[in-house]
């Protein structure tokens, strides 16, 4: 299991195992993390999932795909180390990501 | 009241539900006609993710959204349904001898004696962009479509966005605003090259600016825009703006559906499980947007709310007929209304 800190608008950590091979996405939506929405469930196609990631691990979870850069134009604040969190998969690399959720989901 | 449109059943939304729902329906006689808000039938499966493979309709290991929707088409166009498309349904009114009246955002009327929804999600609108303030704009400044052009005329205007309907608007709007200035947080942009070409060519020739950045804030009084902060990766611009046309993507919400007088839970609207009807006799809610014990936002879930949605229907619209279960592999008379070849 590979471990994840999503750390909420408000300053709140959770502390998530994650199964290799799931997304950063799935993982928030199924232990509840707050502010995460993923409207379209996890298909790319509406920036609901927005996260920022950690800059110690953004040079190891690397860049976002021409279509999630695409799809970013519609995210709120989007800073370089934004990424949409249904497009990074869990893998051992990632043991101890961290990532937060911006204020807000468009 | 000029045109009013009669059929036996309005369908609002034509996703894959209400499409599968004219079969259905179609089996049993009843003539249909579908409205939608988007431009095309299709619904999420044509909006969000139509080149995105859907593994659990039975039969298909995998198909295609689109594919999906391009197969029910086919399958319900021995029915001939009507459709009117870019239209919201906003009214929905029950008339004196118990049909049902439908008006849409274009004052188009539609009476029917059955009404299905099956909206799904609800309707897609444009999202309003994180601009803080902007609320305050949106009656006089700030435009999330362009219906007339002359509401351009001799404005400053600034088009945010990156997409297909960022750059058509940019380039419409060049010969007849006073200014046209295109603002996209990075120098791609995902629209059809050929435009993203023609900009490029403008701003070369001075016609338009493009500004690389997002917009983080207004500046204005009483409603009325004068400029608009543009963040860049180093530097702040001010911009002058009397329209903004922000391109923000489309977003789903419940829309009108919560104005109807009908029951509702959460955003979903509940019916019982025997025939899928409302709070309201004669009108259905069937896929996403219905809620009931147990309910599950799958497309197959609403393939079956549809075919019992029918029978009800069916005791609506001919109560005196008797309704004969058949098969469409053998049943003849069926094979008649879908065409099938003796």
């Amino acid at each position: 299991m590979t471990k994840l800190t999503y750390i909420a608008h408000d300053g709140t950590r959770f502390e998530v195992e994650a199964e290799n091979g799931s997304t950063v996405m799935e993982n928030a939506i199924r232990n509840a993390v707050p502010g995460i929405e993923a409207e379209c469930g996890g298909a790319c196609a509406c920036a609901t999932c927005h996260v920022y990631v950690d800059d110690a691990w953004t040079a190891i979870v690397g860049e976002p795909e021409a279509m999630e850069e695409d799809m970013l134009d519609f995210a709120y604040e989007v800073r370089p180390s934004s990424r949409l969190s249904c497009q990074i998969k869990v893998r051992d690399e990632l043991d101890g990501l961290v990532v937060s959720i911006p204020e807000r989901q468009g | 009241m000029s045109d009013i449109t009669t059929t036996d059943v309005l369908i609002i939304g034509a996703g894959p539900i209400g499409l599968f729902a004219v079969f259905e329906l179609g089996l049993f006689d009843m003539r249909c006609h579908l409205i939608d808000i988007l431009d095309r039938p299709g619904g999420q499966c044509a909006e969000l993710y139509p080149e995105k493979p859907i593994y659990d309709i039975p039969g298909y290991p995998v198909i295609g959204a689109q594919e999906l929707v391009d197969k029910l088409l086919e399958q319900i166009a021995p029915f001939k349904p009507g459709f009117t498309f870019n239209r919201m349904v906003t009214a929905l009114e029950r008339l004196e001898h118990g049909s049902f009246r439908v008006t849409t955002d274009e004052n188009e009327v539609f009476d029917a004696k059955v009404v299905v929804i099956a909206a799904g999600g609800g309707s897609f609108q444009p999202k309003r962009p994180p601009i803080p303030g902007i609320e305050a704009y949106e009656q006089a400044s700030v435009r999330y479509a362009v219906r007339r052009i002359e509401d351009f005329r001799d404005q400053e205007v600034v088009v945010v966005g990156g997409g297909d309907s960022a750059l058509d608007w940019t380039l419409n709007l060049e010969p007849v605003a006073r200014r046209v200035t295109l603002v996209h947080r990075r120098p791609e942009f995902r629209a059809a090259p050929d435009n993203v070409g023609k900009m490029h060519a403008l701003r070369d020739a001075g016609a338009i600016d493009l500004v690389i950045g997002q917009v983080s804030g207004l500046s204005g009084e009483d409603g009325i825009l004068r400029s608009v902060t543009v963040k860049g990766a180093d530097a702040e611009t001010e911009v002058a703006c009397t329209r903004l046309l922000p391109f923000f993507g489309l977003t789903m919400k419940l829309g009108p559906v919560a104005e109807w007088g009908l029951h509702l839970h959460e955003n979903q609207i509940p019916v019982d499980t025997e025939k899928f009807e409302t709070s309201e006799p004669g009108i259905f809610a069937i896929g996403d947007i219905n809620w009931y014990p147990g309910k599950l936002k799958l497309i197959l879930s609403g393939f079956h709310e549809a075919a019992l949605m029918t029978q009800a229907a069916k005791h609506i619209i001919s109560p005196k007929e008797r309704v004969v279960f058949q098969y469409t592999t053998s049943s003849t008379s069926l094979h008649k209304k879908l065409g099938v070849p003796d």
